[in-house]
């Protein structure tokens, strides 16, 4: 039988600070051209915690704007805040950034992280009365240092600051003294991202209604990579997420595959369910530093504010099928094979087409895709153009060549097809993974019964392949427990081993 | 476009000469073609790659233009780029990157 998506998880995670700080567009442009005018002006385009949370693709993003009522607003979305908009969600939250900190100091399993005393005496109330806050994380968060201690170690030991409001609040000191792997900058980047991933998977346990301590298997699929000098992505962020959020029986690895590795781990973990190697398998997600800000340049140039200044994380429970929730189908997996080519029809044919044709299925079938699901309000002033709706118009474009669609029909393939995007540029984060939790809903609610999840990777940016990748795979309305067709019952089973217990005994005698 | 890109076009432009050099885009729209066009004749507009303040003045078309969808096996052009031409909106390409030739381009 099918393993089905239980529940589905969104956190992002605002961090302004950290734009000016991590962002790698930021601290290239410090070494190329510090005293650039970009630099200077940026902090005044950076947006306020409640611009955040009112912001439309954001409440898309946790569960409170379904994708249809985002797509009815006007683009650009900036401008348009919801009203009364709350940092809760259905799926999760947006949390602010000094309870991150926070949380990223208690996510330190190595006293690595400091934090200015006051910071913490002020903040940690908050996060005291913070729902998913237990007893072990608050148990975590220190007193806090004197505010003399986090400038020395700024200034003199290659710590790096953490700040709030543009105010030094801390440090995280390397791990090493010469190790590059275990730099403070590194370190910055992976506790980012275990420390966003524990809170989407606290409200993966909180929204799927599952016990922590069911969750057998956690498969992590950002893109940062954690390990010394002697094997540099050795791994296992899942296990230190899953300690972190109380997951006492679970183990786990990592799964990598630039921004496909979302829809690689989840493929995976459907089927170590469906052959019944774990029960309920959690794929999980943080953030990432280096991408906060990254067209942080075009948005300043055309006068909007920086809307790259949230960190995005996601989780997803995949367990065994319950008659309820979306199946995940097994039989229909697109798949970029090494021999597939890169470009972009032989790419969407091999997720897209392949797949549906093998089981005798039109692109038509399928109700919504979901492919790259960038915020156009991020990329297009970017240049970058809206890229779902590229993505669209090329599955579109490709039922028109196969002969399924009419040329005329192309448009109106897109908006019942598609969907406007709302995800964060965060790598990982937008490839799929964004409609999970939307698309169990529809299927639920009865709205559309097939979506298909397409996880697309540029693997050329680590310089070992020019190789493009992808993966693909259809979720689909329950059709209800069944016995497995063809297979012998329990009864059955046992009275041929009694039966084979009985010829053994008798040719022994 | 890309630093490493940038520091690959500019070897090349050294080592071979820039009047033996055609740089083919791909890129999936007219502004984002007109700044690659740019970079690789006028300089990197964005001052943050190898090709910034350098006018190679190379010759740039994108795969969709007819002086390059011509010289092109028509059978390879429709598996592989007909698709995309479909979806493009090639005549903007066209304006961006006749804009950028006319301006820029040396060869």
């Amino acid at each position: 039988m099918n393993s089905v998506l239980k529940a589905a998880s969104y956190v992002l995670v605002h961090a302004p600070d950290m734009v000016l700080h991590n962002g790698t567009t930021q601290t290239t442009e410090k070494v190329v051209n510090p005293g650039s005018d970009y630099l200077k002006t940026l902090p005044q385009h950076l947006r306020g915690f409640d611009q955040v949370v009112a912001y439309p693709p954001n409440q898309t993003y946790i569960g409170n704007l379904s994708p249809k009522q985002l797509g009815e607003l006007e683009q650009p979305f900036f401008d348009k805040p919801v009203e009364n908009a709350t940092r809760q969600g259905k799926f999760g939250e947006i949390l602010p950034q000094d309870e991150f900190l926070l949380l990223f100091q208690a996510c330190d399993m190595f006293d690595l992280v400091h934090l200015d005393k006051d910071f913490v005496a002020a903040t940690k109330p908050a996060l005291e009365q913070h729902p998913l806050m237990d007893a072990f994380i608050l148990g975590r968060i220190r007193e806090g240092t004197a505010m003399e201690q986090v400038e020395r170690f700024v200034k003199e030991e290659g710590a790096e600051g953490l700040y709030y409001n543009g105010r030094l609040v801390g440090y995280i000191k390397r791990a090493h003294d010469v190790d590059a792997n275990l730099s403070a900058h590194v370190m910055m980047e992976n506790l980012a991202s275990k420390a966003s991933a524990v809170l989407a998977l606290k409200h993966l346990v909180k929204v799927s209604g599952i016990e922590a301590s069911q969750i057998d298997y956690v498969i992590e699929c950002s893109e940062e990579a954690c390990g010394d000098m002697n094997q540099r992505g050795g791994g296992n962020f899942a296990k230190s997420i899953a300690e972190m959020a109380g997951l006492p029986n679970a183990t786990g690895c990592d799964v990598r595959g630039f921004c496909a590795a979302p829809s690689h781990a989840l493929v995976t973990a459907a089927s170590l369910v469906k052959s019944g190697t774990f029960k309920n398998v959690a794929v999980v997600a943080g953030g990432s530093t280096a991408k906060l800000g990254m067209n942080g340049k075009d948005h300043v140039r055309k006068g909007m504010q920086v809307l790259e200044d949230v960190l995005g994380g996601f989780a997803a429970l995949i367990s065994e099928n319950d008659g309820q929730n979306p199946e995940i189908d097994l039989d229909i997996i697109g798949r970029h094979t090494v021999g597939t080519g890169a470009s972009p029809q032989a790419v969407i044919t091999s997720l897209v087409l392949t797949p549906l044709e093998k089981v005798g299925m039109k692109i038509q079938d399928i109700d919504k895709y979901a492919a790259e699901m960038q915020n156009p309000d991020i990329t297009k002033p970017a240049g970058a153009g809206d890229v779902p709706q590229a993505n669209f118009k090329m599955i579109g474009a490709l039922a028109v060549k196969s002969g399924e669609l009419p040329r005329e029909g192309l448009n109106d393939f897109i908006l019942n097809h598609g969907m406007v995007g709302w995800a964060p540029t965060q790598g990982h984060i937008p490839s799929g993974a964004p409609y999970l939790g939307h698309a169990r809903q529809e299927i639920l609610d009865g709205d559309i019964t097939k979506a298909m999840i397409v996880g697309k990777g540029s693997l050329f940016l680590g310089r070992l392949t020019n190789q493009f990748d992808g993966i693909s795979f259809v979720l689909k309305k329950n059709e209800g427990k069944k016995e497995p067709s063809g297979g012998a019952s329990k009864e059955e089973v046992r009275g041929l081993i009694a039966q084979a217990l009985r010829d053994f005994a008798a040719s022994l005698s | 476009m890309d630093l490493e890109n940038q520091k690959r076009v500019k070897e090349l432009a050294e080592a071979h000469g820039p009047e033996n050099i055609l740089v083919i885009l791909g890129a999936a729209e007219g502004e984002a073609a007109g700044i690659a066009a740019e970079t690789v004749t006028a300089g990197d507009p964005t001052y943050a790659g190898p090709l910034t303040g350098v006018q190679l003045g190379l010759s740039v078309y994108h795969v969709c233009e007819d002086a390059i969808k011509s010289e092109l096996d028509p059978t390879v052009y429709d598996e592989q780029i007909g698709m995309m031409e479909m979806v493009l909106d090639v005549d903007d390409i066209v304006k961006e990157m006749t804009a950028i030739r006319e301006q820029f381009s040396k060869y």
